[in-house]
């Protein structure tokens, strides 16, 4: 259990020093945008909705900067994240939480897919080294080297534009309303295809990468000399000895490199207008909607942060030294 | 040195002298609306023309510069920090070590595009050489994690316990006795980072949250979402600048290969 209390904790920590960011930034940078769109919106904002933008943003400049961080915290707890500006009236937390189920949905699913895909190649490639599972290598290190965003742009160019095989954008066919009904659910998949398909193509190969390297390193371990020598079958050997084994550093990869696949994966909800965060914060970039902006920070930080946990209790299952060691 | 270095290093050479000359040998003047409005490819354009007649070549080799430059600045900042960071926590161990793996992994774990996003867009002018300092802030993690690993194999060699013996001071013993060895390991974080920033830019810049007014790879594809290249069918606004990127990126990810088998193979290991 020690293993999961100091992981949380460290959790934690991150999760604080993202919120104090999000406290600090628009206080040490210069200019009060904040300030300038409120002026702009004039007599519709309520006094409430005023009070909290102020303690958001640190526009109340009579306060200490201590004073000003516990109203941030106490802001933030209640669960007000401010108006957002693109979708005035609206507060950011009901926007977010229409757009999070999307994200989540999407981004979700298209991660454990490639992950999975690309760890069951990475333990053939490394398995069989020296087959033609090695030109695979450069061919994804290719394809991982192209910006998420732009295999979005080229698969909307040759599969909704050229063959109009899939739909461009949306989450949804304009029509439907949402609910739980076959006709509505067909149509979320239907729209679903082409960015999950740019999030996998474009992720897959780091995980590729990543197994086969520690397949080769395993393979000439010798406990798998072992379970040769003891005569088990090619299949038990490859699996249950060599890439158990093999699995463990790309799953501590994993938490890393989650903040880094989400960023792209917002791009790919960008360029596909799919109704999730990536699309909130893009439309919230042009409006300069600071309140939306830095929910939409909040909101994906946390959700990493959730997932990474997730992922070290899948290490405690699959590594039992660390489980020993509490 | 095998092949695909060698094709890895002259890739990156090409867009190097591209990055100091693209603006004289530039056909026409980027942001120089034209006569031809939205053409294919062709003689006089090469690689055919935006919605106001610019020339796309043009636009490509303009933008080089500024994505190598970026490239560049982020590259040595942030190799600057990891090494700052990453080795002092692998050398000293105990508290300090604690505290900067702690704060390697917090930005490591942190999403970093979207951080990024709201400082570009917070900042009043959001230029090239501010956006590298920026992007150099969140890049710099991963590579002091690998060095820390590495840095903490080294801490108990005979070389380094000889010159701890012989009186030399902490910083002295670092950067002539640990630092060297060290190099191989430096250099792919290096080129690890070039790789990151330069992604990170052209996002950045595809986004709308970069100064338009500096042309590079970025803003082109900006340019073409923004007036619907692709409902138009005007492929040639896009695939030039996006074949460019993956060029570079795998051209880079290919000398990161050489550096690997050129370095201790245990290296890897070490990292796991």
């Amino acid at each position: 259990m020690t293993f999961l209390l100091r992981r949380g904790l460290f959790y934690l920590i991150t999760l604080w020093a993202a919120i104090t960011a999000n406290f600090l930034l628009p206080r040490l940078l210069p200019g009060d945008p904040v300030q300038a769109m409120i002026t702009k919106l004039g007599g519709r904002l309520n006094s409430d909705a005023m009070a909290s933008l102020y303690i958001l943003f640190g526009l109340d400049e009579k306060k200490s900067l201590w004073e000003q961080y516990v109203d941030y915290w106490g802001t933030l707890l209640r669960g007000d994240l401010g108006l957002s500006f693109t979708f005035f009236p609206t507060p950011v937390a009901d926007v977010l939480s229409q757009s999070l189920p999307w994200t989540l949905g999407l981004v979700g699913v298209t991660t454990v897919i490639a992950f999975l895909l690309g760890t069951l190649m990475g333990v053939y490639a490394g398995w069989k080294r020296g087959s033609w599972m090695d030109t695979l290598i450069p061919v994804t290190t290719f394809l991982s080297s192209i910006p998420y965003f732009w295999l979005g742009l080229i698969a909307i160019s040759v599969f909704s534009v050229t063959f109009p095989l899939f739909p461009a954008s949306g989450g949804y066919a304009a029509g439907l309303v949402p609910e739980f009904s076959w006709e509505f659910a067909g149509s979320v998949l239907e729209h679903a295809v082409l960015p999950g398909i740019t999030i996998v193509v474009s992720s897959v190969a780091g995980w590729i990468l990543g197994m086969r390297n520690m397949m080769v390193t395993v393979t000439a371990e010798d406990y798998v000399l072992v379970a040769r020598a003891k005569g088990l079958s090619q299949r038990r050997i490859m699996f249950a000895y060599a890439a158990r084994n093999a699995v463990l550093p790309s799953i501590s990869g994993f938490a890393l490199s989650l903040g880094f696949i989400v960023g792209g994966a917002l791009l790919v909800e960008m360029v596909f207008s799919y109704p999730g965060l990536g699309y909130v914060l893009f439309q919230g970039i042009g409006a300069k909607d600071y309140p939306l902006m830095q929910g939409v920070f909040l909101v994906i930080t946390l959700a990493v942060l959730v997932a990474n946990l997730l992922a070290d209790v899948g290490y405690l299952l699959l590594d039992p030294r660390t489980r020993r060691e509490g | 040195m095998n092949f695909k270095t060698k094709l890895g290093l002259g890739i990156v050479a090409f867009f190097t002298i591209i990055a100091v000359i693209g603006e004289w040998v530039a056909p026409y003047d980027p942001s120089e609306m034209g006569d031809d409005l939205l053409s294919p490819p062709s003689g006089a354009h090469w690689f055919g023309t935006t919605m106001t007649g610019q020339d796309i070549f043009s636009q490509v080799l303009v933008g080089t510069r500024g994505v190598m430059v970026v490239g560049l600045v982020c590259g040595v900042l942030a190799t600057f920090l990891s090494i700052l960071v990453g080795v002092t926590a692998g050398f000293l161990g105990g508290a300090a070590d604690e505290a900067l793996s702690m704060l390697s992994n917090v930005f490591l774990v942190i999403p970093a595009l979207p951080l990024i996003i709201i400082v570009a867009s917070m900042l009043p002018s959001a230029d090239t050489v501010l956006i590298a300092a920026v992007i150099s802030l969140t890049a710099w993690a991963w590579g002091a994690r690998v060095l820390r690993a590495q840095t903490m194999s080294l801490r108990r060699r005979d070389f380094v316990e000889a010159a701890r013996a012989s009186g030399e001071r902490t910083w002295r013993i670092i950067v002539f006795e640990v630092l060297p060895n060290l190099t191989a390991v430096i250099a792919s974080g290096f080129v690890g980072t070039v790789i990151f920033a330069v992604m990170l830019q052209i996002t950045l810049s595809f986004v709308g949250v970069v100064s338009l007014s500096t042309w590079n790879w970025g803003t082109i594809l900006f340019w073409a979402q923004s007036n619907q290249a692709l409902g138009q069918g005007a492929w040639w606004w896009f695939v030039p600048a996006g074949l460019c990127i993956a060029l570079l990126g795998t051209a880079l990810a290919l000398i990161n290969f050489g550096i690997d088998e050129y370095a201790n193979p245990r290296l890897r290991k070490v990292r796991a």
